[in-house]
């Protein structure tokens, strides 16, 4: 147990380390969420559309 | 050759008429300036350390207030489209919109520069230098600024939006710039500072058009 | 090469290689947290605190990375028109803007036990608070247009122009730091470091680089997706359109 709490104590540094790490975590599940939400309404989006307007693919050459 | 002088005569004819651009620029870099004082204390010691910084620091500012004009106005009358349709290439439009501006807002910041600094108690070993990263430096910052006002042309609230863009890119400018005097008054040698604001220019002078141009091209597509 | 420079291409591939990338990242960081966490030495001066290190280097890489990454595809974008690399790029900067500033968040927290202050105005910080503010200004380059089309070319633009000046201005922060160097700053860049803790932090590295890659393709995958609503969008309305002339014709 002791050598539990001391790995969470960090040698008194805890307040530092722990943040840091759960700041990195936070944003990097952040990015890893908003990212795959982004694709998956978008999927959903251009299927709706190409459903409506058969035969058109939607392309992104101009 | 002859064209450069043209677009240069052309722009400085039309801040001419209009008046107000050089004037206003020269009042908002020595109202800032003042302001300081009332900021931190009337010390002159205090206000001898920072006076390099102040007035570079200002300097950069009251560049940026003509920027957002030296694009937009010719290019909402549809007069950039008759200058870029002219057989001179657009690089040589923007250096003469660059010098342009340079002598309508570098040049009066230029001389207004050693006045503030006799107001902030600046030492008088640094005037010489303060006077020498001017020079050198404000047409860096004309020559940035340009391409960050072909950037924005026709962006929803461009003029912050270039301040934005335009700021981080002068930082080396400063740091040289306020390195310079700093030696000088402190009776160093100033050579480095200046060659390496030197390099700068010699940089931008050919890239900063060369994108300015492309910037200008892709706004009228 | 494998049909990688159009969407479709790319598309296809991504979705091969997405699964592995994950994986390899949670193995990779997984196994860089082990080392950091429980197998690597506090270092001897600094303490615990050097366990900062494992996750503040790897995004200072991951935000130079990215910016990198911008910037090049920017140029493919504006010399060879790739509609692919214009979306790279895009994709690429928020990505890299999170890991700048989580390399400033980071290095704060280092800073605070080690140096005493939240901030110090040290040259690789300011460099990469410089970084951000470049990011941010591309971000809102690129969204100032109402032409998605012409905001691309605008901030690619920059991007090249931000990434000539990243050199100039990471040596103006050092040389000024130089100039105004305070007396009770630890350098950060000590001896080579022990093995014990190299292992963590490459480990790391690669984990984290492996997850942008991956975050990358994920980004620009909807990106293609955009574009193709956009596409489509456009071709409804003048579809809508021509059947309202043909009926004021009729009619």
């Amino acid at each position: 147990m002791d050598a539990l709490t001391a790995f969470f104590d960090m040698g008194g540094y805890a307040r530092f380390i722990w943040p840091a790490y759960g700041l990195v975590t936070l944003v990097a599940l952040g990015l890893l969420v908003t990212s795959g939400r982004a694709l998956r309404s978008r999927e959903r989006e251009l299927a709706q559309l190409q459903e409506r307007n058969p035969g058109r693919r939607g392309r992104i050459y101009e | 050759m002859n064209r450069l002088f043209e677009i240069i005569r052309r722009d400085l004819r039309l801040a001419l008429r209009q008046g107000s651009d050089s004037v206003m620029v020269v009042t908002f870099f020595v109202l800032t300036v003042i302001l300081f004082p009332f900021g931190i204390g009337p010390e002159a010691n205090i206000l001898e350390r920072v006076s390099p910084g102040v007035l570079w620091v200002t300097a950069l500012l009251a560049s940026m207030l003509s920027l957002d004009r030296l694009f937009q106005a010719d290019y909402e009358d549809g007069s950039l489209e008759l200058l870029a349709l002219t057989p001179t290439a657009l690089e040589v439009l923007v250096i003469g919109k660059v010098a342009a501006h340079w002598l309508t807002t570098g040049l009066p910041l230029m001389v207004a520069a050693p006045v503030l600094a006799v107001l902030l108690h600046m030492n008088a070993d640094g005037f010489l230098a303060l006077l020498a990263t001017m020079l050198i430096g404000t047409p860096i910052l004309s020559l940035i600024g340009a391409m960050g006002a072909a950037l924005v042309l026709g962006a929803r609230r461009g003029g912050v939006l270039l301040s934005l863009l335009v700021l981080p890119l002068y930082i080396p400018v400063l740091i040289f710039g306020v390195g310079a005097i700093d030696a000088a008054i402190q009776g160093l040698e100033t050579g480095a500072q200046l060659l390496l604001m030197g390099g700068i220019l010699l940089a931008a002078l050919p890239l900063a058009p060369l994108a300015a141009a492309a910037a200008v091209r892709q706004a009228r597509e | 090469m494998l049909g990688l420079s159009t969407p479709s291409g790319f598309v296809r591939f991504a979705k091969a290689v997405s699964p592995w990338l994950w994986v390899a990242s949670a193995l990779l960081i997984g196994g860089g947290l082990y080392f950091a966490l429980l197998v690597s030495p506090a270092d001897y001066q600094q303490g615990q605190t050097v366990r900062i290190m494992y996750i503040h280097v790897p995004s200072a890489w991951l935000g130079m990375m990215g910016y990198s990454v911008m910037a090049l595809s920017s140029a493919a974008a504006l010399i060879w028109k790739n509609p692919l690399a214009d979306l790279v790029a895009k994709a690429s900067a928020p990505v890299g803007a999170c890991f700048t500033f989580l390399c400033l968040a980071t290095g704060s927290l280092w800073g605070k036990p080690m140096w005493g202050t939240w901030w110090a105005w040290d040259a690789r910080l300011t460099s990469m608070l410089i970084l951000l503010f470049l990011y941010f200004g591309y971000i809102a380059l690129q969204n100032a247009f109402d032409d998605p089309g012409r905001g691309a070319r605008a901030a690619a633009i920059l991007a090249l122009a931000g990434f000539v000046n990243v050199p100039v201005i990471k040596f103006s922060v050092d040389w000024w730091k130089t100039l105004h160097q305070p007396a009770s700053l630890m350098k950060m860049s000590g001896p080579a470091l022990h093995p014990s803790m190299l292992t963590p932090l490459l480990l790391m590295v690669a984990g984290f680089t492996c997850f942008y890659v991956a975050v990358l393709m994920v980004r620009v995958r909807s990106e293609i997706l955009a574009a193709k609503i956009r596409a489509l969008r456009l071709s409804e309305i003048h579809s809508v359109q021509a059947a309202g002339v043909a009926d004021g014709v009729a009619g």
